[in-house]
């Protein structure tokens, strides 16, 4: 437990860390208890109450179908935290393969490889995210294999530049005569080395993975109605903008909310535990 | 200079051939088939049969990846499905909108990051510092679609004071400008941050050199120091920021131009997308990839034109 304990306290300790640890976990709280904090099924429709302001019994309001809107951000927070969950850890894999190849196999695989992670990145995201689409059609795969092309180039490159780095010292040296084969050598020797700055720099990632499924929803390209999504909300308070502006202020403050969490929570971590890739 | 300036223009190529080649993937080899996708679901098979015929989708790949690249390269991105008109003329057509945008998007940043970056940097470790340092972290987190219709909600919705759609009337400079204040400070709110943070990193670096040591021992004032002769200097890392920031922003553009209903390629792309124009869509994306390669090469050229140690480590 102490263990544990101590980096949270050392991130307690920056006001700036403080927040937002408080406003990450107060997100997670939301999106895991959202039917205990709210009676409203946040897909019923009830148009009598539509395009209501926030009030005792609806937190939020309501949004032009007379769907409650405060119970729309609290499920709309699980989709957001899935897709950031999942398509991260998915990212790490590929890309930490894909760095320990291109650093540790031959010389000609690891230019052919930084050639396609270039080329990976000379797309805009958006125009990425807006031709998968086009092939694939809306939904939340979709959102989840964008997040993977447009973040696995970058964590691909890290591992690669720290694995060539230590591919020639001495302890894997030591390891090679020993007669070790290669997948032992990157497994035991070399990803325990380079894992580290990594899952900081993924955890500063967050933000943007969550910014890219809020955006993809909003454009209709990503959750498909009537499953709540931030980022749909939004939307739907853009249509109705000159009715009412609760439903845009209840689909925006929780992407706001999030990203500035999930930053500053990063942001310390990284002062706090690697102040080496300050400035990235 | 002129070996550095050749060998990253064929590097440059070739990232374009290798992003055309992954395009091309995405198109043809991901399952789904781009004639059903153009029809629509109520098209019959012999009408499927028929694009597919007219697209070149029946012959081996490799023929239909020459076909591609051999005219993307001259140019030749194919035709509108609807109109039939040339889908490159299309795309340059609403480039100059988006290119107006992102100029507007970088005046925003750049009017309001070197101003605050400076002042952080001078009143290092004061609270004027760090709330420009939060106040910078807190803009490049915000997506800026969210910044785009919070803008629209306050400022054209509430407040009126600016206009809420459009581009302005054509041949109305000052009509063109308003209608351009507030999508452009979406795209720019976020880069304002950034380069907050780059100027005041590199202006607390300058602020530590000998020449402005010896303008302070000559008692110059300290407003002439720091923006006369220590921004000179500690401006140039933003120069070389901004050219990846343009090709950032080309993303901001796009949730701009659809929120404000402006022209311009974003606001192309997405109504392709809901009419399935498929040939707009890959052109524009394959434009928009070649337009960001060639900023990032401009970018590096700068940077190799001002700092010779690049140019030897390439």
């Amino acid at each position: 437990m102490a263990e544990l304990w101590r980096p949270i306290r050392k991130i307690l300790r920056e006001p700036l860390g403080a927040l937002g640890l408080f406003l990450v976990v107060l997100v997670i709280f939301g999106a895991i208890f959202a039917d205990l904090l709210t009676s409203f099924d946040p897909t019923r429709i009830n148009p009598r109450d539509r395009f209501q302001g926030p009030s005792a019994a609806h937190l939020m309001g309501t949004d032009q179908l007379g769907r409650d809107l405060f119970a729309r951000v609290l499920h709309g927070g699980r989709i957001a935290l899935f897709v950031a969950l999942v398509s991260t850890a998915a990212s790490l894999v590929i890309g930490i393969v894909l760095g320990l190849i291109a650093g540790y196999g031959p010389r000609w695989l690891d230019n052919l490889m930084i050639l396609l992670f270039d080329a990976m990145k000379s797309f805009p995201t958006v125009m990425l995210a807006l031709a998968l689409v086009t092939i694939m059609g809306p939904s939340l795969t979709a959102v989840m294999v964008v997040v993977i092309l447009v973040t696995v180039p970058g964590y691909a490159r890290i591992i690669r530049t720290q694995t060539i780095a230590l591919k020639n010292s001495e302890y894997v040296t030591a390891a090679q005569s020993m007669g070790a084969n290669p997948a032992r050598i990157l497994r035991v020797h070399i990803l325990p080395n380079v894992i580290g700055p990594l899952v900081i720099l993924a955890s500063m990632d967050i933000p943007v993975v969550i910014g890219i499924e809020a955006g993809m929803s909003f454009l209709g390209l990503g959750v498909r109605p009537p499953t709540p999504s931030w980022g749909s909300m939004l939307n739907d308070g853009f249509t109705s903008i000159r009715d009412t502006a609760w439903i845009a202020i209840a689909g925006g403050i929780p992407i706001i909310l999030t990203t500035l969490g999930f930053t500053f929570l990063g942001e310390t971590l990284r002062d706090v535990f690697d102040p080496r890739l300050k400035g990235r | 200079m002129l070996t550095y300036f050749f060998k990253r223009l064929g590097l440059a190529a070739v990232i374009v051939s290798v992003a055309m080649f992954i395009l091309f993937c995405m198109i043809y080899l991901i399952p789904g088939d781009p004639a059903s996708v153009a029809l629509g679901p109520r098209a019959t098979e012999e009408m499927r049969a028929s694009l597919r015929e007219a697209m070149g989708l029946n012959q081996p790949v490799p023929v239909q990846f020459w076909n591609f690249y051999s005219s993307a390269w001259m140019g030749d991105l194919g035709t509108e499905v609807l109109s039939g008109r040339p889908v490159l003329t299309v795309v340059l057509e609403q480039l100059p909108y988006t290119l107006a945008l992102i100029a507007g998007g970088i005046t925003w940043s750049v009017a309001l990051g070197i101003p605050l970056g400076c002042w952080a940097a001078v009143s290092r470790g004061s609270w004027a510092d760090r709330i420009v340092g939060i106040l910078s972290v807190a803009v490049i987190a915000v997506p800026s679609f969210v910044i785009a219709i919070y803008a629209l909600l306050i400022f054209a919705v509430q407040l009126r004071w600016l206009p809420a759609i459009g581009a302005g009337e054509p041949g109305d400079l000052g009509d063109q400008l308003t209608h351009l204040i507030l999508p452009s400070l979406a795209v720019g709110l976020g880069w304002v941050g950034y380069i907050a943070r780059m100027v005041r990193a590199s202006m607390l670096e300058v602020l530590e050199a000998s020449h402005i040591r010896t303008a302070r021992a000559f008692g110059l004032p300290d407003r002439m120091i720091t923006y006369r002769y220590a921004l000179s200097i500690a401006i140039l890392p933003t120069v070389t920021l901004l050219g990846v920031g343009i090709g950032q922003m080309l993303s901001s553009a796009v949730f701009a131009e659809i929120v404000f209903a402006r022209p311009g390629v974003g606001k192309l792309v997405y109504d392709a997308i809901l009419t399935r124009n498929f040939p707009v869509v890959s052109g524009t994306v394959l434009v928009t990839t070649v337009l960001f390669v060639l900023l990032n090469l401009l970018a590096d050229l700068i940077i190799g034109a001002l700092d010779p140690r690049v140019r030897s480590s390439f």
